[in-house]
């Protein structure tokens, strides 16, 4: 009964194709190529569990490992730069499974000709990032390409991380009636980055969000830990990626209310006169819970009294769905929350 | 959001909405096309369907420029773009239509062609100016909207004395294109769709007014109905579309006072005169030919018409069989009356234009709207338990 929802996937023509832009956009050309490519490759139970980062067993308990590229465009941006996207984000990553994120590695591919000041400039924020957030940067890489073969600096950066005892958060845990919780405002990231893009310039007072929010984490795993089933930061493709995500790994639906979303006006405004829709847009500072019934007021309090999470709104809740739709009631009636399809704005993060 | 949020008012909309269910007679079906991709969007985005009552019906028309603009152009500028001295400037939303034979331009990026994707008419001069070395091509699509932008490019080239800058003109004109859904047999003889009113474009109509439609309002006996793309205006323009055909008459109105004008913008519509003509016929997507449906370059500008300037052709090429983009973009069918409609063809693996904008009738079901045929099937279903 379901052929006419159900998403088709083409299989992926290794013999002919090419990698277009597409396939880094966070999207289902991503999933495809990942799938089709990398997983096929290094096939394990703990790439198959779709998380951004992987939980494995040591002497002591269980550790949580990942790995990120930063490519973002410009490197500067009002909120932050290139530098620390690659510390927060990958210290959120950690985060994210509920882990205490220990220590950092760094790598740089640098294009012949860039200039000492700004990657002196980079390196300090990263510095400045790390030790506020208490996760040094312990080993590093650097290579330099020739002009033209990279664009300015490109990062990577792997962290690993401790989880606490007894808590296993995981993709394919939502399950019906369970709350979806976000941890602020969304969309600041994604428009703070265009603002400063060339041919697309705009005078805005929005910054970034980027921030560590392990701070924020730790706060929730003391006061709901056993109540939250897993967390995701909703970077490429918005929290509309990241709920669609959800929804297929956990087999359920979400329904979602467009008037509880926290949204500035001036996000709202630039996602308006540049088309787009504010839950495509990047984040690099916020959160989504989903968080048992029975939690969700204690661990939405617990936001709200940490800076990182003092505009956190309950936003929706989970539900039975063989679909796995993404549906939201809005002013007028109700739609769905797709993927963002194709690549509206390459090299966000 | 000031100017916005007034427009998007759920209350005001369902007030509306029981106002058309009040007036509308039940014991008759109204049928209205929105020309416009724009008001497709809006329909699905907020859902506005889910307020009318069954007899008030919504036909999604072709008013969506990427949707109607023929395979054989896309593979025109395929071919243009794979050729070294050329750097082809195209809005985002082209760059996944398919050509022939699964191409697209995105494809071509990735094989090699230097396409970049730009906001406006000016990105494509300034790059034109900072590479004198390259062939700057703009990929120039659109309705009477983006018509004058290009113009401006193209005087502004000129003024500079840009010798690389070119213009590959797919510019399409929205009365020529109602005029021929009006006249098609579809309408006229066999019936397949009825009509009883049209939603007008609002920014279209902010170039070209409302006088344009009133030939035919009169000549087929259409009201017709100008309206904004927020919810709020489209719905207060299918309760004026029902209170004319209650009251027989078939006038132009304008909901989308705020912006539009009897006569529209006058400067902007000069500007285009100075530099474009009518082509005779042009090759429109589910409409086929459209007789004086779409304008080029004057001849005295032949230098900077990429179709003269590089000898393109426009390969004759087919769409796929079993796709339905034409039959949608003539409101002879819905999106989901297309085989291929969630199975094949889904806005990751388009297989027709419809499913590649965000104003594509199709791309706009499945984005916004699919899970409606779930809702019917679970009740259906139901129904029969």
């Amino acid at each position: 009964m379901n052929m006419m929802i159900k998403a088709y996937r083409r299989k992926l023509d290794v013999a002919n194709g090419r990698v277009d832009l597409s396939h880094g956009a966070g999207g289902r050309a991503m999933g495809q190529l990942i799938e089709g490519i990398f997983h096929k490759a290094f096939d394990n139970d703990w790439l198959r569990a779709g998380n951004d980062q992987s939980a494995f067993s040591v002497p002591g308990g269980r550790m949580v490992m990942t790995t990120d590229g930063y490519v973002v465009s410009p490197l500067f941006f009002p909120g932050g730069n290139i530098g620390t996207l690659a510390v927060h984000g990958t210290i959120n990553d950690i985060a994210m499974a509920g882990a205490v994120p220990l220590y950092l590695s760094a790598s740089f591919i640098i294009e012949e000709g860039f200039p000492f000041a700004y990657l002196e400039r980079i390196a300090q924020s990263m510095g400045a990032a790390s030790r506020e957030a208490g996760v040094p940067i312990i080993t590093g890489d650097t290579k330099v390409v020739e002009r033209g073969k990279a664009d300015g600096v490109f990062i990577s950066t792997a962290g690993v991380g401790m989880v606490p005892d007894g808590l296993d958060l995981r993709s394919d845990a939502a399950r019906p009636g369970d709350a979806v919780i976000i941890s602020g405002s969304i969309g600041d990231h994604g428009v703070a980055v265009m603002s400063k893009r060339e041919n697309l310039e705009f005078d805005t007072d929005i910054v970034s969000d980027s921030a560590a929010l392990h701070g924020l984490v730790a706060d929730m795993v003391a006061a709901g830990g056993a109540h939250i089933r897993l967390m995701r930061d909703p970077t490429r493709g918005g929290i509309a990626a990241t709920l669609n995500e959800i929804a297929s790994q956990s087999r359920v639906g979400f329904r979602i209310d467009e008037d509880k979303i926290p949204l500035k006006p001036e996000v709202a405004a630039a996602c308006e006169f540049l088309g787009l829709d504010p839950l495509n847009v990047a984040n690099e500072g916020k959160l989504v819970a989903v968080v048992a019934p029975e939690g969700a007021d204690a661990v939405l309090a617990t936001m709200r009294a940490h800076p990182l999470g003092s505009e956190a709104a309950l936003v929706g809740h989970v539900v039975a769905d063989d679909n796995c739709f993404v549906q939201m009631t809005t002013s007028c009636g109700g739609r769905i929350v797709d993927w963002l399809s194709g690549e509206q704005l390459p090299r966000i993060c | 959001m000031k100017y916005i949020d007034e427009y998007r008012d759920g209350r005001l909309a369902k007030d509306i909405a029981r106002q058309i269910a009040a007036l509308a007679d039940p014991a008759q079906s109204y049928h209205f096309m929105e020309f416009c991709g724009g008001h497709t969007y809006a329909i699905s985005r907020y859902g506005l369907e889910d307020l009318l009552p069954a007899n008030v019906r919504m036909i999604h028309g072709p008013g969506c420029p990427v949707c109607v603009l023929p395979i054989g152009r896309i593979d025109a500028a395929i071919a243009l773009a794979m050729r070294p001295e050329i750097t082809l400037c195209t809005y985002g939303d082209l760059m996944r239509v398919p050509g022939s034979n699964g191409s697209s331009l995105l494809k071509a990026k990735a094989a090699g062609a230097d396409i970049r994707m730009v906001y406006s008419t000016l990105d494509a001069l300034r790059i034109a100016e900072a590479e004198p070395d390259r062939e700057v091509v703009f990929f120039a699509i659109g309705f009477e909207t983006t018509t004058p932008p290009t113009a401006l490019a193209l005087k502004a080239a000129i003024a500079k004395g840009l010798g690389n800058f070119s213009i590959f003109c797919n510019h399409v004109l929205t009365p020529a294109a109602i005029q021929n859904i009006l006249e098609s047999p579809d309408v006229r003889k066999l019936g397949t769709i009825k009509i009883d009113g049209f939603i007008g474009p609002a920014h279209v109509s902010t170039v070209i007014g409302t006088e344009p439609y009133e030939f035919f309002a009169e000549e087929f006996k259409k009201p017709v109905v100008v309206a904004g793309f927020e919810p709020l205006d489209v719905i207060q323009a299918i309760l004026m579309l029902v209170r004319q055909v209650n009251d027989g008459k078939h006038e132009v109105e304008n909901q989308y006072i705020r912006a539009v004008t009897t006569f529209g913008n006058e400067k902007a519509q000069a500007e285009v005169a100075d530099f474009f003509e009518f082509r005779e016929s042009f090759e429109w997507r589910g409409l086929g030919e459209v007789p004086y449906g779409a304008l080029r370059l004057r001849p005295q500008y032949v230098a900077y018409d990429a179709e003269k300037r590089f000898s393109m052709v426009t390969p004759a090429a087919k769409d796929n069989p079993a796709c339905e983009c034409g039959a949608i973009l003539r409101g002879v069918k819905k999106p989901a009356d297309c085989k291929l409609f969630g199975t094949v063809c889904t806005p990751d693996t388009p297989m027709g234009s419809c499913m590649v904008s965000s104003e594509g009738a199709c791309a706009a079901h499945w984005t916004y709207g699919r899970f409606r045929e779930q809702a019917r099937q679970v009740d259906v279903g139901r129904a029969v338990a």
